[in-house]
Formats: C-alpha cells, sequence, structure tokens
C-alpha cells in the first residue's frame, strides 16, 4: 500500500492551505482518511492513548449489520416477480433468475442513493468547511431499505438529496440533526409521490407482464385494516390473501420470515432480529430502544384487544410486531444516537413510545396503514423533551442533596 | 463509620509494561526544576531568587501573587542555573542544578507524640513555610488550597487505579510513620472527617493498615474507583458553596517528614512504567528530577530495524499524565513515568480491518475481547480517528460511575452556560474523573480540556 501513501502524500500540499485546490481539501481528507487512518498524535496533556474506534467504525458496523436484510430483500423482489406472474410457487425454484431480478432492481436504488447524497455530504463539506460525516455510510443503506423496489430512480435520488439537505445539512452535519435522515427521506416521498409509496398500493415488479388472477399488491398491513372496516377477523382475511399466489403468504410464519410484498429491507423481521443482534453484540444500538419498541407495540396491541370494537383491534399483538415495516424500523431507525433520546432513562421511553404510537397509527388511522414511519419521526421530535426531563432529575437530586 | 463501596461502571485500560516490584537504583539526576504550570490555579507566580543564587531543598523559590501565603520550595539544595519563561515571558521552568549531598533548610521538629499537642495555626505556619503545602487540593476546580479556608472533610486516595499505576505498597513501603504523622497534621485542619479510601479488591499495603485519626472507606470496582473525585462524590459530595480538600498519600508522608525529621523532603519513590521500558521498576528519586538517567538506556532495542519507533515520555499516567522531553523533569503530582511509542504513522484501512490486537471499550472492535479479559496491549499516541460532533450516546455515562451526565455537562461547558454547568455538577470533577471519557470517546473530543475551560469559566468570572 506504500504506493497509495506515497501518491496522497505527493498530492497533499496541492489541497493544504496555500495550494491550488485549498477549497476541496475536505474532499482529499474524506477520501485519505477513508483510506488510511491519520497519523495525528495525542496532544501533550491528556490523555496519551486512544480508544481504537472511531466513527467510521461504528457508522460500518451498522451497514454490517443491514447486510442481511439486504440480502434478504434483494432475493425477495424476485421472489415476489416470480410469485405474483405465476412463474413459480416453490421459494427455492428458479434461484438464479430471482436473485438476478432482485439485483438488477435493488441494486441501481442503492447506487443512486449513495451517489446522490453522496454528491451533496462532499458539496456542503467543500462549501462549509467541515469534514464529511461518516453518518452517511449508514444513511445511504438505510434509505434503498425502506423504498418499494418498485420506485423510480429519480424519485429516490430526489428523496435523498431532500433528506441529506433538510433533515441534515441545515442542522451541521451528523451529530447535529433533531430527525432520522433515513426516516425524512421516506417522509418525503410518502407525502410528495404518495401514488408510489403509500404502503396499500401495487409494489411488487411485474415487469410488463400478467399478473395472477385475483393478484393484489397489497400489503398484510392493508389487509389487516381493510378486514377490519369490512368486519371479518384479520387472521382468516390473511389467510385467505392472494390464496393464488401461493397458501399462506400472510401467514403468521411466513410474515415473520418475509416473504411477502413490501419495501426492500423490512419484510424480514428474522433479518432485522439478525442485525439487531449485530446492533447490540456490537454495542453500536441501544438495546433499551430495541427491547422497549417491540414492548410498547406489544402492550399497545392488548390495550387495543382490549378495547376492541372492529376486527384489526382485536387482532392478536403479536402480528403487529411482524407486520410492516415495524421491526426493521425499530432495530435500525429508533436506534440512530443522534435522533434519539440521549439518556439510559430516555431511551426506555423513547422506545416503548415509539412501539405504541405505530399501533395507534396503523390501527386508527385510515390515511397510514404504516405506522412506523410517523412514530419514529414524532419521537424524534419529542425525545429532546424526554431528556430534557431526564436531565432535570438528575439536577434536582444534586439540589436537594445540597439543601438536606 | 467506614463505607464500602462498590463501584460497576468504568474501564481498566490493561497496557504492557507494568512495574516489576522491585526498587533499582538509577544513576541520580543531575538537575532538577519546578514547573509552575504542575500548579493548576497557580495565577501568577512571583520568582523570589535569581540565576545564580544558591539554594537548600526547602528554600523558597517562587509564590503566588494572588496566594500569597502559599510558597513553592526547592526540591534539592543547589544552584539556580536557568529561569526559563516562554511566551508573554510566562514562566515555564526554575532549574537548579543540586549539589552532590543534599542540605536541608532546617524546620521544627517534633515527635510523634508531641505532634498531637501542636495547634492549627502552628501546623498550617510550618506546613506553608516547609513547602508542602501545595500537597492539599482544593475540591472543586483542582487547585492549590488557600490556607484560610476550613475545609468541610479532607479526601486521601489510598491507591491509583489508571493504567500502570504504581502499587503502594512498593512506593510507601517503610513510610508508616511518616504517614501516621501526616494525618495527625491533617486532622488537625479540618472540623470534618479525614477519609482515608482504600481498594477494597485488593490486599491493604503495610503503610496504611494501623493507620489512627482517619475514616477508612473502602472502594472496588474499575478504574476510576481510585479517583479521589469518584470517592468524594460517593462519601459525601461538594455542593456549590462547599470546600474540601484532597491530597495524595506521598503529600501525607511529606508533611509527616516535615513534622518528625524538621526537613523538606521531596524524594518519592516512582514507577517507571510503559512497553518501551527495558526495565520497568521502581526507583527512588526526587519531585523535580530530570528523567534523563531514567529513560536513556533504559529504552528497548528497536524491534523493526528500519522504522525507529520514537518513544513518548510521559510524566504521570497515559490518561492524566503529560508528554515532556526526553531530559524533561517529573512533574509534582506524580509518581511515574510512562515510556509509550509514538504514534505518528497512517494505517491502511485502520478502521475497517478486523483486529484483535487493537483496545477498545467499544465491541465494535474489540467483540471478542471478553475471551482474554486479562490481554495487556501496547498502545501508542495516536489519536485513531478524527474529532467529530458528538454521536454515539450512553458510552460516557458508563464508564463515569458518578450520578453525573457527562455529555451534558460537556455541551453546557462548550455553550458557556453557567448555570446549566453548575446545575449539572462542575463543582465535582477535575479532568482526571472524566479521563477515561476522553479515552473511549468515539468522537474523540478533547474531553479533560474542556472540562478544565468549563472550571475555568466558573472559577474566574
Amino acid at each position: 500500500m506504500k504506493f497509495l501513501r506515497d501518491l496522497l502524500d505527493k498530492q497533499k500540499p496541492l489541497f493544504q492551505k496555500g495550494g491550488k485546490l485549498e477549497n476541496f481539501y475536505y474532499a482529499f481528507e474524506a477520501g485519505e482518511t477513508f483510506l488510511f487512518t491519520p497519523n495525528h498524535t495525542n496532544a501533550i496533556k491528556g490523555a496519551q492513548v486512544k480508544d481504537a474506534v472511531d466513527l467510521k467504525r461504528m457508522m460500518i458496523t451498522v451497514v454490517v449489520a443491514m447486510i442481511p436484510c439486504l440480502l434478504f430483500g434483494i432475493y425477495n423482489t424476485g421472489h415476489q416477480h416470480f410469485l405474483a406472474t405465476g412463474q413459480t410457487a416453490g421459494l427455492w425454484e428458479d434461484f438464479g433468475p430471482k436473485a438476478l431480478l432482485g439485483l438488477q432492481l435493488v441494486l441501481p436504488i442503492v447506487i443512486v442513493a449513495y451517489a446522490a447524497g453522496g454528491m451533496v455530504e462532499a458539496a456542503f463539506a467543500v462549501i462549509r468547511k467541515h469534514p464529511i460525516n461518516e453518518g452517511f455510510l449508514v444513511t445511504g443503506m438505510l434509505i434503498p431499505l425502506v423504498v418499494p423496489a418498485t420506485l423510480p430512480l429519480w424519485q429516490v435520488a430526489l428523496a435523498t438529496v431532500f433528506a441529506v439537505v433538510i433533515a441534515k445539512e441545515v442542522f451541521g452535519g451528523t451529530g447535529m440533526n433533531i430527525l432520522n435522515v433515513a426516516m425524512t427521506a421516506r417522509a418525503f416521498l410518502y407525502f410528495a409521490y404518495p401514488a408510489q409509496i403509500s404502503g396499500d398500493q401495487v409494489w411488487t415488479y411485474l415487469g410488463g407482464k400478467e399478473a395472477v388472477d385475483g393478484f393484489s399488491g397489497a400489503t398484510a398491513l392493508a389487509v389487516a385494516y381493510n378486514a377490519g372496516v369490512e368486519g371479518e377477523t384479520v387472521s382468516s382475511a390473511l389467510a385467505s390473501h392472494n390464496t393464488e399466489m401461493g397458501a399462506g403468504l400472510f401467514e403468521f410464519a411466513n410474515l415473520f420470515i418475509g416473504w411477502i410484498p413490501g419495501s426492500i429491507g423490512e419484510t424480514s423481521t428474522l433479518m432485522a432480529l439478525v442485525g439487531a443482534i449485530i446492533l447490540v453484540a456490537t454495542g453500536v444500538a441501544s438495546w433499551k430502544i430495541i427491547v422497549s419498541g417491540f414492548a410498547g407495540a406489544y402492550l399497545m396491541g392488548l390495550v387495543m384487544n382490549a378495547f376492541a370494537v372492529n376486527e384489526y383491534m382485536a387482532m392478536g399483538p403479536e402480528y403487529h410486531l411482524v407486520m410492516g415495516g415495524l421491526a426493521f424500523g425499530v432495530v435500525f431507525m429508533a436506534t440512530d444516537p443522534v435522533s434519539a433520546s440521549q439518556t439510559e432513562i430516555g431511551k426506555w421511553i423513547y422506545g416503548l413510545l415509539i412501539g405504541v404510537l405505530t399501533v395507534i397509527i396503523r390501527v386508527t388511522n385510515p390515511a397510514y396503514p404504516e405506522g412506523i414511519m410517523l412514530a419514529v419521526l414524532f419521537m424524534n421530535v419529542f425525545a429532546p423533551l424526554i431528556d430534557y426531563y431526564v436531565v432535570k432529575a438528575n439536577k434536582k437530586r444534586r439540589l436537594q442533596r445540597a439543601t438536606v | 463509620m467506614s463505607k464500602l463501596i462498590k463501584l460497576k461502571k468504568g474501564f481498566d485500560i490493561k497496557l504492557v509494561g507494568k512495574a516489576e516490584k522491585q526498587l533499582v537504583d538509577f544513576q541520580p539526576a543531575s538537575t532538577f526544576a519546578i514547573k509552575p504550570t504542575d500548579f493548576i490555579g497557580l495565577q501568577r507566580p512571583k520568582v523570589i531568587v535569581s540565576e545564580g543564587d544558591t539554594v537548600k531543598a526547602g528554600t523558597p523559590i517562587l509564590f503566588d501573587k494572588a496566594l500569597d501565603k502559599v510558597q513553592y520550595v526547592a526540591p534539592v539544595s543547589g544552584e539556580i542555573v536557568e529561569i526559563k519563561r516562554g511566551e508573554k515571558r510566562k514562566l515555564l521552568e526554575i532549574k537548579i542544578l543540586a549539589d552532590k549531598e543534599i542540605s536541608y533548610e532546617t524546620f521544627e521538629k517534633h515527635t510523634e507524640s508531641s505532634i498531637k499537642s501542636i495547634s492549627r495555626d502552628a501546623a498550617i505556619s510550618q506546613m506553608l513555610a516547609g513547602g508542602v503545602w501545595p500537597q492539599l487540593v482544593q475540591r472543586p476546580y483542582g487547585i492549590v488550597a488557600n490556607p484560610d479556608d476550613s475545609p468541610k472533610a479532607i479526601f486521601i486516595s489510598g491507591f491509583d487505579t489508571h493504567p500502570l499505576a504504581p502499587d503502594y505498597a512498593v512506593s510507601l513501603k517503610g513510610e508508616e510513620k511518616n504517614f501516621q504523622a501526616g494525618i495527625d497534621i491533617l486532622k488537625k485542619l479540618t472540623e470534618g472527617i479525614v477519609h482515608l479510601n482504600l481498594n477494597g479488591d485488593a490486599e491493604v499495603p503495610s503503610v496504611f493498615a494501623n493507620v489512627q485519626n482517619a475514616q477508612v472507606n473502602k472502594f472496588s470496582g474499575p478504574h476510576p474507583a481510585g479517583n479521589v473525585g469518584v470517592q468524594i462524590h460517593h462519601l459525601n459530595p461538594i455542593n456549590k458553596g462547599e470546600v474540601a480538600w484532597t491530597i495524595s498519600p506521598f503529600g501525607v508522608t511529606q508533611i509527616g517528614k516535615l513534622f518528625l525529621e524538621g526537613k523538606f523532603d521531596a524524594s518519592r519513590v516512582i514507577a517507571i512504567t510503559g512497553s518501551r521500558a527495558k526495565k520497568a521498576v521502581y526507583t527512588k528519586t526526587i519531585v523535580g528530577a530530570c528523567v534523563d538517567t531514567l529513560v536513556n538506556g533504559n529504552l528497548k532495542e528497536d524491534e523493526k530495524s528500519d522504522v525507529a519507533p520514537i518513544t513518548r515520555v510521559i510524566s504521570g499516567n497515559v490518561l492524566t499524565g503529560e508528554k515532556i522531553n526526553q531530559d524533561g523533569y517529573l512533574g509534582y503530582y506524580h509518581s511515574q513515568i510512562t515510556l509509550i511509542p509514538e504514534g505518528e504513522y497512517h494505517e491502511f484501512l485502520g478502521w475497517m480491518k478486523p483486529t484483535a490486537d487493537k483496545l477498545s471499550y467499544h465491541r465494535a472492535l474489540g467483540l471478542l475481547s471478553f475471551l482474554k479479559p486479562n490481554k495487556e496491549f501496547v498502545l501508542d499516541s495516536n489519536v485513531r480517528g478524527e474529532e467529530r460532533a458528538f454521536v454515539q450516546t450512553g458510552v460516557f455515562e458508563s464508564v463515569t460511575p458518578m450520578d453525573i451526565l457527562p455529555v451534558y455537562l460537556l455541551k453546557a461547558i462548550m455553550a458557556e452556560d453557567f448555570d446549566e454547568m453548575e446545575e449539572l455538577g462542575i463543582y465535582e470533577v477535575i479532568e482526571e474523573d472524566l479521563a477515561l471519557c476522553e479515552f473511549v470517546d468515539v468522537s474523540k473530543h478533547p474531553v479533560q480540556e474542556i472540562v478544565r475551560k468549563g472550571i475555568d469559566l466558573i472559577q474566574y468570572s
């Protein structure tokens, strides 16, 4: 790697103060520090040694945790197409073509998200003269995973640019933002282009082929909601839905594993849990938020049961955990350390309320079949308030001690 | 009432180069220095000697115009060879070329029993004259104590949990009498309790075994359990307007010697530690000594012949110490020197590689570190990343065994929000209490510098 180092050292004066390309220093620096850890040494006073971890390591760990979801999503995209067009019914039949089709659909979305967001990052780094934020490593992967594979690429690009600028850069970059960037991107799409992403529409890629008889692209959430309106029990509605595409599409086990239509990375609760294990084992995400998020959804499901006036409210609470994007949202979105609650007690409250709100929005709101997106954004806004009271309690303990 | 307090939060940084428990003699240092920068809160130092003067051990060298009762004295006898000033004539070092045989200023001598009858005022004036006063450090702020104050209690930490810290059973061996005499004097200075806090996880060193006149508390847990600030927080926390004093056991024995032997004895057994040390051992030296005789010839041979490793010499430990030159001087409050490799190098994809030979508190790097819990690491002075905004949460809290929210406190200091700083507990911390936060910080903030900035803001405005 010596030649790379030499190359960088040779170019470096160009970008340093007084060099020709001085304005692009941070763009250069981003590339340099990506390849090589910097050679800075610790100050004369203070800690003389430092922990080997840095923000880049933290962020890449999150990306690694998302890989199971991504791989699953790629195959599932292909699988859903084959199911909807009636070509194969077996899960592992036509493995190659399914995986290839999935790649063909998903990869461009990932590339566009990284490219669009990366350009905005670089532009801001150069204009505002701050280092490029590693947080984008994660955002660029999260955005593709929460959109359907059928989304036009220009919408992906637009949403990414919007989210990076409005949700992050205007606040000063990673660490200063209030809202989760990827959720902001999704919310932007949701309100700006509801036809493509509203959650009760066809999300399965048909590729111009004829769908099988009785096919509807509805997600489990939409089916469950309609069942509530029509007075059919949710479990039977789910069970009888789309039987032409293979029986048991929306059965509990299948919902859990995730061979269902939905956004690319969010269908599989199982894969989200694998990600959760990686995140918690590496200590990158707060297990408190994840546990309390699932607990909140389950408890609210039980409360809904107790006061059930329609079939959706009477649905078993365990279904809430496996339907829609709850698992993915709780594991990857709610745990974003910047937009989440930052105190340890606050994290319990924050996670719990995300779960509770998700179920409330799902069950009671006719316009939004999916609740996790709004729940996370809503709690992002409220996280500082939760922290405010936790911090206030700390101050109060100190004050009481003084007067005793 | 003695207390046993178990702390869970914290982190022990295990490094290669722990000092062997044996006392080795090195060639004695020839030059010594007093560094006014060692004394935090020494605002306007005024030198009262000039170059060419001869001094004895215990002769006043300088004082603080803002706190003029406290004198800073020469650690050895000899000739003042240089008064070194830096930018804006800031006083940096006063160098003394030592005599072969040290001669001492003489002070009043007492016996172990007659110490009990000394009055508080007499004790204070002998401590001030005898040069041991700066050993007393005031909380809040971590500055040299003011002799006009009456502290609510005095706290002594009887163990050091910093990385590679010296074992007091070795450094203070045979100092029982001096230590007890020191405690007896300290008891006169406060109407409250003199707390001696010992390690609950280890055997009690003989020097502390039969101490009278002090309340013995035990603390167990990882670093920073040995930090006196953490101990105060659990025993008798400092509120706004209150003053407590702290002193190291080395300071206590020095006070004891001043009263029993009638001289200012700045000698101290220190530990030479760190992965670059050929002989990591204990040695007897004098505070302010030039360390070159301890360092030169005591560095390991280069392992790779093509890259000569540069050694960073640290007066103190790797968390709170100060980088000094190879011919620099041992700091006033330090009881060890640490020799580690300098880390001025680039590493290809260093942030991404899976690795087992890097030390990290975070499992994102040290996922399997629980397999080898006692592995010792070689750490160098590389920053290992770049400074970023605060992103990861909950980490500082997990290494700070106090009811304090470090990130909120640091943010309040950065925002210069005085009320918030007070409410969040700025009076309870000094740099060393949050030094571990600086080590584990993903975003590489200069935490200790920020803490001192906050204390300065509160203290001087």
